[in-house]
């Protein structure tokens, strides 16, 4: 039995500031999971498909542009026609405080903000998988 | 035969996308279910036309493969890709980054790309890539990619599995070439050189070529050594041209078979060691006994051929 | 006193006096270690410096090797410019913002685009949904230009333009806008960043392969030696491969990398290099150490002087002279305890004022939640006021001289960034080690270590990994941007669409393909097609059939 956790990191809109998301994919492989990094400029279409081909375990969405308020739903909801909302969604970059509240509706189940250690992220991903 | 398998089994064979990335990661974390559902798919499955592609790092290999794909879906065939990365060796864990490359077909319907880790395989072959070709074989897919970054000894092994193995490289490969010298000549069946528009592209070409001229005999496979600019979409064509030539080579040589029956081959051997790591190695090794013997091989007590005999002798 | 009496006198203090006291007391670190693992000693003293000779590698500002000061007066003359980056939402919330900094200030301007007009989409494009007016201003036609710079005389204001990829389109609606307002552009002063390869190594806005940019970017170096000679064609940035994680010596070895591969571009396709040479400009980032990064700023001006001459055989002054603009980091601040921030970005700034900048940015402390406010960004610019006037830090050029620690670590940023660069020569120039992966490699080993050192306190972060507060005051009064943004943006293009005429646009964007496919300057056709009001996504597309699109990196 070779059970591994796999992680997708997408980079959805046009946000080109990888270094955050290329730091916890690489946190993730040296806590032992196997992460699916898609790069950037990814549609909510690309990241959905890239979730459900590859099974992950987890996706996690890095943006740092703003956009998050319109890319987010639209990911969750192609997320659930697929039928695959079963894979929990956590976020992270530059999303303020005040939209928080909006992203749990959606069923993002935890956003990260600038500064939090991998280990934080490693551990939210071993409780919730 | 439980129902759960069996309703799996139909859905993969609809094409059920969600139902084939379940079955491929089923198969990896080796599930009883996994089990039963390989049983029925080696039991009644054939194996479609698998193409191994390798290449180093910024040899333009995924671009390469992009445009194969392309060039293939506009005959309306259905492609499954297997990108394999390796498992790092001290975490278990791995970067799986082969679909960055990938963002034009990654929303083709008729594309499934399928990132797999080596996950720590004896070597770089991973049981479950054959598994993972005979799931897409069900699901009806005409061509499969077998595709890995790099020419050392283990990306060897893993493309060598394809019926066609194609390797790339640019005309800066240098020291590359070294490697060039065993393992890649005799499994390679088309070399392509990539970014031909660079300086020196034509003198890389003629040194695989005489590199692989050693090919003697009438009946022997003479690979090509292709010119492609795969940002271009030049010499693609070409690629699938060859890839027919040898497709048809090893139907008229009647080598299709024998080849099959190598790769099944590989793959039972392949679990034959699994199964025996399993069952009389990783025991030793989690039981405290071998650390006590290691000591006393270090203290010059015992010598580790002794060792090894009695750790290994089953009382 | 000679060499030998200072060793013993060393000697003796070290025996006598320091060992002594390290033995009581320890020292806080059991190694100081600077980010990019210089050993940093407990003294440095003359003998660090007695092999670096003043003449040959410090001399005076503004004499070769520029160490100093590329100009001779420096501050004493003019204060460097106070430069602080905007743009959100649309034009004309922009050009609002814009006329509030100069009231307050401010000299010059620097412009913030949104995502698609920094990736050539029209805001009405499948791709720019959610990201309209988001990280900048939405500029889709000359339109929009015209509002952005309403009543700003582009003949006595400098603009500075963050713009890569379409910046020769945006370049021509800047020219063309201050045409319509009579100013002639052998006037215009200013700089767009057009600095392609820093988007492949860490920003991620590109469009074209590299080959063709690099074609754009020579192309434009053209047309500004002829038509726009105050200009400053391009701004060859360390800002954001520091950002990205590097650290000092990558920062300014990959920065100077990518200098030399745009010059060596220019200089292939047969441009002489006191042509365009002078009217190259750099861009820095303001950390945190402060010493290192005065050392980094003048190491940089002594690289990029030795090279010119050395590898380029220039012969002008002004071809050797790097000139700066400096915007302190942004990574630096942090999301807790926002107002420390403030502290942080002033002595960034102070950095950046000791090492000779010309311009400067300085950060708000909201950075890291989000858009600066109009309170947050007012305290940004008076932070440089403040140390403009009242410190004194500008009264005395390059006051930092002399510091056996500063000099000693000028000259080995210099060897150290020197040994990237040779190191990047073997790997067929800049272009081509971005491509092999090497200079991302390089960037993301630092950022990964950089994080685990803060994760294991090594590095301490105040706020984050130390003197940390359970937050309970909730930032407040962020800047949001207007939601109608989008909506509005979309109807003033279709409106914009409507009035122009639609054959002179299809004549210039014909122009423009042509030009593509020859070797003609490019510029000039794009100049003739920003004039009928085509948009920076239909011109940008003809150029993506022409010249196709980068793919992306595997990491």
């Amino acid at each position: 039995m070779d059970k591994k956790i796999k992680v997708l990191i997408a980079k959805p809109g046009l946000d080109g500031h990888d270094r955050g998301a290329k730091v916890i994919a690489r946190g993730l492989k040296e806590a032992g999971m196997e992460v699916v990094y898609t790069g950037l400029r990814q549609t909510p279409e690309q990241i959905v498909r890239s979730a459900v081909q590859e099974d992950v375990d987890v996706i996690g969405l890095s943006i740092l542009s703003g956009a998050h308020t319109h890319l987010f739903p639209e990911i969750m909801k192609r997320l659930k026609e697929a039928g695959r909302d079963d894979i929990p969604v956590i976020a992270g970059g530059i999303i303020p405080e005040d939209d928080h509240q909006e992203l749990r509706e959606l069923g993002i189940k935890a956003v990260f903000e600038p500064g939090t250690p991998i280990s934080k992220i490693v551990e939210f991903i071993e409780d919730e998988v | 035969m439980t129902k759960s398998v069996d309703r799996l089994y139909a859905e993969i064979k609809k094409g059920n996308e969600n139902s084939i990335a379940r079955a491929i990661s089923m198969v990896e974390d080796g599930t009883k279910n996994a089990l039963e559902l390989m049983k029925k798919v080696y039991n009644n499955v054939d194996s479609a036309y698998m193409v191994g592609i390798s290449g180093p790092p910024g040899s333009g290999k995924s671009t390469l493969t992009q445009r194969i794909v392309q060039l293939w879906r506009e005959k309306d065939l259905k492609i499954g890709i297997i990108a394999i990365d390796p498992t790092s060796h001290f975490s278990g864990g791995a970067l799986l980054g082969d679909r960055i490359r990938m963002n034009e077909i990654a929303t083709d319907k008729g594309v499934f790309i399928r990132s797999m880790a080596t996950r720590g395989s004896l070597g770089g072959l991973n049981s479950s890539i054959y598994d993972t070709v005979l799931i897409f074989s069900l699901a009806g897919f005409d061509y499969i990619i077998i595709e890995t970054v790099g020419v050392g000894q283990n990306e060897i092994d893993i493309v060598k599995l394809a019926d066609t193995t194609i390797f790339v490289t640019v005309p800066e490969a240098g020291d590359e070439i070294q490697a060039y010298k065993a393992g890649l000549m005799e499994v390679g069946d088309i070399f392509v050189v990539n970014k031909a528009d660079r300086p020196k592209s034509h003198q890389m070409v003629l040194t695989i070529e005489q590199l692989v001229s050693f090919k003697e005999g009438k009946d022997v496979w003479q690979p090509p050594v292709l010119s492609t600019n795969a940002l271009k979409n030049e010499g693609i064509a070409d690629i699938n041209e060859w890839i027919n030539k040898h497709h048809e080579y090893l139907k008229e040589k009647n080598l299709m078979q024998a080849n099959r029956k190598n790769v099944i081959r590989t793959q039972m051997i392949n679990l034959m060691e699994k199964d025996l790591h399993e069952k009389f190695i990783k025991p030793i090794l989690n039981d405290e006994k071998f650390e006590e013997f290691i000591e006393s091989v270090y203290r010059k007590d015992k010598d580790p051929y002794t060792a090894v005999k009695k750790l290994l002798s089953f009382d | 006193m000679s060499d030998k009496d200072l060793e013993k006198l060393e000697q003796e203090w070290k025996e006598n006096k320091f060992d002594k006291t390290v033995n009581r007391f320890g020292q806080r670190k059991e190694e100081f270690k600077s980010d990019s693992g210089r050993t940093i000693k407990p003294l440095y003293t003359p003998l660090d410096t007695e092999d670096i000779d003043y003449e040959e590698k410090v001399n005076y500002p503004g004499q070769y090797p520029f160490t100093r000061g590329v100009y001779p007066t420096m501050y004493r003359s003019k204060l460097w410019t106070m430069r602080q980056y905007a743009g959100f939402g649309n034009a004309k919330e922009t050009n609002e913002r814009f006329r509030y900094l100069l009231e307050q200030g401010q000299t010059g301007l620097s412009v913030a685009f949104d995502l698609p007009t920094q990736i050539g989409y029209d805001s009405n494009h499948p791709l720019a949904r959610g990201e309209v007016g988001k990280v900048g201003v939405a500029i889709d036609t000359l339109a929009d230009m015209e509002v952005l710079f309403d009543q700003i005389p582009l003949d006595e204001v400098s603009t500075s333009m963050t713009i890569n990829s379409p910046a020769s389109i945006l370049l021509a609606m800047y020219k063309v806008v201050a045409e319509k307002q009579g100013v002639s552009s052998e006037k215009l002063a200013g700089t767009i960043q057009n600095d392609i390869l820093k988007e492949y190594i860490a920003r991620g806005t590109y469009i074209y392969p590299p080959e063709p940019s690099l074609r754009i970017i020579t192309d434009i170096f053209d047309y500004c030696s002829k038509e726009m000679p105050r200009w400053n064609t391009i701004s060859i940035s360390g800002y954001h491969i520091r950002e990205a994680g590097s650290n000092a010596v990558q920062e300014l070895a990959f920065t100077i990398a990518d200098g030399i591969e745009y010059v060596q571009a220019a200089v292939d396709i047969g441009m002489d290099v006191d042509d365009f040479a002078p009217r190259l400009s750099f861009f820095f980032n303001a950390q945190m150490d402060l010493f290192e990064e005065i050392a980094k700023f003048r190491a940089a001006r002594r690289l990029w002087a030795e090279i010119m001459e050395e590898r380029f055989n220039a012969k002008k002054d002004k071809s050797k002279m790097l000139r700066f603009h400096t915007q302190t980091a942004g990574s630096a601040l942090t999301a807790q305890q926002p107002m420390n921030n403030i502290m942080r970005v002033t002595l960034q700034a102070l950095s950046a004022v000791l090492g000779g900048t010309q311009s400067l940015h300085t950060n708000s402390y909201d950075e890291a939640l989000g858009l600066p406010t109009e309170d947050s960004v007012k305290i940004a610019l008076r932070t440089q006021q403040i140390l403009a006037h009242e410190t004194g830090a500008a009264d005395t050029i390059d006051p930092m001289a002399g510091s056996h620690y500063v000099e000693k670590m000028t000259d080995e940023l210099v060897e150290e960034a020197r040994e990237y660069i040779e190191k990047i020569d073997d790997l067929g120039g800049m272009a081509k080690a971005i491509e092999s992966g090497y200079v991302q490699r390089e960037i993301q080993e630092s950022a990964y270590q950089t994080q685990k050192k803060i994760e294991n306190k090594e590095k301490v972060v105040v706020g984050v990994n130390e003197f940390t507060e359970e937050e309970s005051k909730k930032a407040e009064n962020l800047l949001k941007v207007d939601p109608e943004v989008e909506k509005q943006q979309i109807e003033g293009l279709s409106k914009v669409k409507e009035k122009r005429n639609d054959k002179q646009v299809k004549q210039t964007l014909k122009s423009v393909r042509e030009a593509a496919q020859s070797d003609k300057n490019l510029m000039y056709p794009i100049v003739e097609a920003v004039k009928a009001y085509a948009t920076i996504g239909e011109i940008s597309d003809v150029l993506r059939e022409e010249f196709g699109e980068y793919e992306g990196q595997y990491i």
